[in-house]
């Protein structure tokens, strides 16, 4: 079994591997966005005191966690177009879908960083006479959002990595970008592993910074 | 929109219905007909069930294995040797979706080792989705090892105890008990992870969803029962877990899990 490699030309990735990466790095960066805003919103209701709220936003995440990600794809594609009335393409669905889903998994990580902030400042706050909303913009949340930034990166990452599942309803990624360069060119099994290399790369570079953060933030607090 | 839950009665061959929901399965000492959906549905089950199951084993093994490799002490070239191995294991699992793992394990790797061109595609499926698991398994357990007070280790070794038994006897006892709530949520974790084995043909639940979807485009009827499976089956693995939990928990020592800290 003979690798070559030759044919990735600068042509070659141009036309079928940018177009992919591009759209994975849309996605997480869209997706992680999106699923800070509506993940903070959660862990709000979550915390709140109206019962109802609590109800809701513990059972969306409880089923966002226990369904796979593929299946979650699959119905946001099934569903979105009875829902909004017309077919949508499967790259808007998967921005929707990332967005809907990972808002569970950044919930989790965004109430455990406002339960990490020290009780009295949630009543120093409140001994101001500060509303509500004063409360949590100008004192909880900053200080949560800097306790949990380093697990939010680490999320981001595994983020891009899941990004490759939109492969189920055939959305053009970075995977896809590798998989249709393969074909054309009948040289599956080099694109495969280029594809597999170009994902450690990235993911291991950005893991290295989180990891190199990490060590700085340690030693200022 | 009204759901309509007959189609899963209906043989998977002609438009006719069997009024005991099941061909296949559960004759009752009746004539078997063709299969239902609900047969087709039970038995992506079992796949699923399978592939996770293997994969778990495959994970628990290597994942504990790499884990307490990488928390030797730095004592010796060997060691040394081992721990840097470990750690590129981790590195190297860790960082490729999961789902490429999957492409590498069926496409790739029997290209370069022709005797895995024999093995069906559900074992290569399982073997990666446990290295994959492996890697998260192997972090947790360094973790877990790390976590327990120093003493432990030091008395071990004034009593004069070889590394092989220090870990046997004193530092993998203790730690496997504290990794146990993480390693539950792993477990889950594998299960929701088989839905890849859909990319490689192993007629999995997920390939399910999707090949009736077009099939009988009842979609919705088809994702409903899947999903249900999907958290029945992750809910069933949780509550193993909590079991194993409770019998393995010695007195006095650790804390439960549900007093945790938040």
């Amino acid at each position: 079994m003979q690798l070559d490699l030759s044919f990735y030309t600068w042509d070659l990735v141009e036309k079928f591997i940018l177009k992919g990466l591009l759209f994975s790095i849309q996605l997480t960066i869209i997706a992680t966005l999106g699923g800070i805003i509506f993940g903070t919103i959660l862990a709000l209701m979550r915390l709140s005191n109206q019962k109802i709220l609590t109800t809701i936003a513990t059972w969306y995440v409880n089923v966002m966690r226990s369904i796979p990600l593929v299946m979650v794809i699959l119905w946001f594609f099934l569903l979105m177009p009875s829902i909004i009335g017309r077919s949508i393409g499967a790259e808007l669905s998967a921005y929707i879908t990332f967005i809907a889903f990972e808002a569970a998994f950044f919930s989790e990580i965004i109430r455990a960083g406002i339960n990490s902030v020290p009780q009295g400042q949630n009543l120093a706050a409140n001994a101001l006479g500060m509303n509500y909303q004063q409360k949590m913009s100008l004192i909880i949340l900053p200080q949560a959002f800097r306790n949990m930034i380093l697990v939010l990166m680490t999320q981001t990452i595994i983020l891009f990595q899941d990004t490759s599942l939109v492969y189920a309803i055939g959305a053009y990624d970075l995977l896809k970008g590798f998989e249709v360069a393969g074909k054309n060119y009948g040289r599956p099994i080099e694109s495969y592993l280029l594809a597999a290399i170009v994902y450690f790369v990235i993911c291991f570079t950005l893991s290295s910074i989180v990891k190199k953060l990490q060590q700085k933030i340690a030693i200022i607090r | 929109m009204s759901l309509d839950f007959q189609i899963f009665c209906k043989s998977t061959y002609e438009e006719t219905y069997s009024p005991r929901c099941f061909g296949e399965f559960f004759q009752f000492g009746q004539v078997a007909g063709d299969p239902t959906y609900l047969d087709w549905l039970l038995k992506a089950w079992a796949w699923t069930i399978a592939v996770s199951a293997l994969a778990l084993l495959i994970a628990l093994v290597v994942g504990i294995t790499i884990g307490t490799l990488r928390t030797l002490p730095k004592d010796s070239f060997f060691n040394k040797v081992l721990i840097f191995f470990s750690n590129a294991w981790v590195e190297l699992f860790r960082n490729i979706p999961v789902l490429v793992q999957v492409f590498l394990w069926y496409h790739v790797i029997p290209m370069l080792i022709p005797a895995l061109k024999t093995v069906p595609s559900f074992l290569l499926v399982s073997i990666a989705l446990g290295f994959f698991t492996s890697a998260r398994i192997a972090e947790q357990m360094k973790a877990g090892i790390f976590s327990l007070p120093k003493g432990q280790l030091l008395a071990a070794k004034s009593l004069g105890m070889t590394n092989l038994k220090i870990y046997r006897y004193v530092l993998l006892p203790m730690a496997m008990r504290i990794i146990i709530p993480p390693l539950t949520s792993e477990c889950m974790n594998i299960v929701k992870n088989s839905a890849v084995a859909f990319a490689v043909s192993v007629s999995e639940l997920t390939l399910f969803a999707m090949q009736t979807q077009e099939e009988t485009s009842k979609g919705i009827e088809m994702y409903l029962g899947v999903t249900a499976l999907y958290i029945v089956t992750a809910f069933s693995v949780n509550r193993v877990m909590a079991v194993i939990e409770r019998k393995t928990r010695i007195p006095g020592f650790l804390a439960p899990a549900s007093t945790g800290a938040h």
